[in-house]
């Protein structure tokens, strides 16, 4: 069992949560996922680590509300217990003093990106970070990012906050003035990367993806997270999480996501109805 | 006690059947389908045995049960007395007893095999353990002096699990590491309830860290740990990881939303119990008519899960003949019995799909075969402008594994061939490291679970062997 030692609640569908496994401490490293099941009779979700804490033992995850196992984990407290949390999995991120670089994060991608961010500029990268969300209630950990890059530039898609529109505007106008930026990595839902790979693409800056696949056991045992790259099958579980984003064949990527569909929301719904607790009946089915 | 027979009234017998689960009935759940003997008939049939001086069943046995003495304590109606005979070398009777080809091995070397009627020897360990743990009786527990060195062991399924309970039994100090949350490895996630029970491996297991074995649940060595700092931590190690890989067999449309490999289709029913969703979180997208391709065993129980999902339709797929079925016969028998639609000499050539990357139906070719090739079998080749299309909306790919190279990135020295798999002796499971053991399908591909069970055993003595010379991995 894993403990959660601390539980934070970053905006109304977006939550944090620092959780103690010391073996996935000891070795985790930055671009790497692990795979937490709540219970027994749990799914198993696959979450990019968003920062960690070796010598206490701790991971942290950030995670969006979007079906029955975040709900229920969002209902979770400080102290109670995971009932399975395995890792690192994954390949880790490819860091090295590249000299400029730019790192994109969008929705729970920006939690993913941060210890990217935080471990090229260590590897004595100039980092400029670009996050982005649709308005300022969305944008989360502002302040880690901040202090994780040498430039931290913040835009809403409705300009509530710091620029108004999308990353990938801030990220053309920075590609168009900084001829020497060397690599782009960029996490946040499928359309958000593919439109920074669509962006990149004219100025051929390599630009790394990290796909949030549906997996089961996430070792490479089955395969469920099989993706198209340059018109190869890869794992995204053993060969990934990290991809070249211009080979990705990002049509059957979303495809493969919604497979599942309509039995999520079946999870979902009967979950919430088992939680329903009033008299008016409506937990009746 | 029941009375000993003469040996003219045996011969005269005939071998009593195993009672089943109607295939109209068992086609709607998940229960077992065999329903194992009862005490009188698993006496009935153990006395059949002639209890051959020079048991030559025995040989046909990787878990070398003494099974002239067990059947005899069955026939003497001591049954505790019988678990714990077969206890002696295999840890994992109600598995063995289930899940083994007995037609190959032990049953094959039987006298009474000539006349076509062995005596069912599976089917008696499997109804020993199983009055055991019906019974709530358990193994004894040896007296033993315990062993100061430590053995760790990569993997949960049968090769991990037999090597452990060798190596406890004799005093060592044994950690195994899975990967998993639940113990088994293939037994747990690969074999269907409907064949193995679950709260039957749970309960086997159970007895086997009842003799002290130590077990760590939720770690990926390999990820979590490197075998290389494991190494640094015991004195010897066994890798048993399995394959785990599925393979693919790369025609255009494999990626579609509906196409599953057996190893997925399989763990997330069997594992994480898809088939009893939303009971459990996980779910399993089940289509009319599901088309599985490969005839191994992993094959039948893919095409026999997809019928009892909802599957109106359930067909098998193989490029080969009846003849070449890689499938025990009794699984061939099963689901011929549950409606199972096979299609031989057919290869699908491609999947079809919607614009929304669904299933609509496969491209197959018709084969006819050619001159027997390096496995000895014969060569399917493709007819041409046979090519047809079946309508089915989902695909299961039950074409085998390859190696899963998690575990091989981080063992130094411990070299594999070209496929991925680790080489390891035969006679002793050592690898090109010293004190570095490995066995089951990392070293052999897909093979069964008592091939697995036998490396386990081979390894454990091995392992016994290096630790009782004085020589330890972390002299190195």
């Amino acid at each position: 069992m894993y403990k959660i030692v601390k539980k934070e609640k970053l905006n109304d569908v977006i939550y944090s949560m620092w959780i103690e496994a010391f073996d996935v401490a000891s070795s985790v490293q930055p671009g790497q996922f692990i795979i937490l099941m709540i219970n027994e009779k749990g799914e198993r979700i696959p979450l990019t680590v968003a920062d960690f804490n070796r010598k206490n033992g701790l991971i942290r995850i950030v995670f969006q509300i979007v079906g029955k196992t975040s709900e229920e984990l969002s209902k979770m407290e400080e102290n109670d217990q995971l009932f399975s949390f395995i890792g690192p999995l994954g390949k880790k991120t490819e860091i090295e003093n590249y000299g400029k670089v730019i790192t994109v994060g969008g929705g729970t991608g920006i939690a993913c990106i941060h210890p990217i961010t935080r471990a090229l500029k260590e590897a004595g990268n100039e980092v400029i970070s670009i996050i982005g969300a649709r308005n300022k209630d969305l944008i989360i950990m502002e302040e880690e990012l901040k202090k994780a890059s040498t430039e931290l530039i913040v835009t809403t898609d409705d300009g509530s906050y710091g620029r108004k529109g999308f990353v990938t505007q801030v990220l053309k106008e920075l590609l168009d003035k900084n001829p020497g930026i060397k690599k782009v990595w960029t996490i946040g839902p499928p359309i958000m990367m593919k439109v920074t790979c669509d962006t990149t693409k004219p100025y051929k800056v390599e630009t790394i993806v990290s796909l949030n696949s549906i997996m089961v056991d996430g070792t490479g045992m089955c395969g469920s997270c099989r993706v198209t790259i340059g018109g190869e099958t890869k794992f995204v579980c053993s060969d990934g999480p990290e991809f070249d984003g211009q080979l990705v064949d990002w049509e059957e990527f979303a495809n493969r996501l919604t497979r599942y569909e309509g039995l999520e929301k079946e999870s979902l719904d009967e979950y919430k109805n088992s939680q329903h607790e009033c008299k008016c009946g409506r937990r009746t089915n | 006690m029941a009375e000993m027979i003469s040996p003219k009234e045996r011969m005269k017998r005939e071998q009593i059947s195993m009672p089943e689960q109607k295939p109209k009935e068992r086609i709607f759940n998940f229960k077992e389908v065999p329903l194992g003997y009862t005490r009188e008939q698993a006496i009935y049939e153990a006395q059949r045995c002639l209890q051959c001086k020079n048991a030559k069943c025995i040989t046909g046995c990787p878990a070398e049960i003494n099974i002239p003495q067990f059947i005899k304590k069955i026939v003497e109606e001591d049954f505790s007395g019988a678990y714990n005979e077969i206890l002696k070398t295999d840890a994992l009777p109600a598995i063995t007893g289930r899940v083994c080809p007995q037609e190959e091995q032990c049953q094959m070397y039987c006298v009474l095999e000539k006349q076509g009627k062995p005596i069912a020897i599976g089917r008696l360990e499997r109804f020993v353990a199983d009055w055991a743990r019906i019974n709530n009786v358990h193994g004894e527990l040896p007296e033993i002096e315990k062993k100061t060195k430590k053995v760790g062991i990569v993997g949960s399924g049968p090769a991990g699990l037999t090597c452990a309970a060798d190596l406890a039994r004799i005093g060592y100090e044994v950690t195994i590491f899975e990967a998993l949350h639940l113990l088994g490895g293939v037994l747990v996630y690969g074999i269907p309830e409907f064949r193995l029970p679950k709260d039957i491996v749970k309960y086997e297991v159970d007895e086997i860290e009842k003799q002290g074995v130590k077990i760590i649940t939720d770690y990926v060595v390999g990820a979590t740990k490197s075998v290389d700092k494991l190494a640094e931590e015991f004195d010897a190690l066994f890798l048993a990881n399995g394959a785990g890989a599925p393979r693919f067999m790369n025609i255009p449309g494999e990626n579609l939303n509906d196409v599953y490999s057996a190893n997925e289709f399989l763990t997330r029913s069997n594992l994480m119990k898809a088939y009893d969703f939303p009971k459990y979180d996980t779910p399993i997208k089940i289509g009319k008519r599901a088309a599985t391709i490969g005839a191994g065993n992993v094959a039948m129980d893919s095409a026999r899960t997809a019928l009892r999902l909802g599957a109106e339709k359930s067909y098998i797929i193989y490029r080969r003949s009846r003849k070449e079925v890689p499938a025990r016969i009794e699984e061939v028998h099963h689901a011929e019995e549950e409606g199972i639609i096979f299609n031989f000499l057919t290869l699908p050539i491609k999947v079809l799909g919607d614009k929304n990357g669904n299933v609509i139906g496969m491209v197959c070719q018709k084969m006819k075969l050619g001159e027997p090739d390096d496995s000895g079998r014969r060569r399917p080749i493709p007819i041409e402008d046979s090519e047809f299309t079946i309508e089915i909306d989902m695909v299961i790919d039950a074409i085998g594994t390859s190696a899963n190279p998690i575990l091989a990135r981080s063992a130094t020295g411990v070299d594999t061939n070209r496929w991925g798999y680790f080489i390891a002796k035969d006679t002793t499971g050592a690898t090109t490291r010293e004190g570095i053991f490995a066995g089951g399908d990392i070293v052999r591909g897909s093979a069964t679970v008592i091939s697995a069970v036998g490396d386990g055993k081979v390894a454990a003595r091995a392992i016994d062997q290096y630790l009782s010379s004085g020589k330890s991995l972390k002299n190195k």
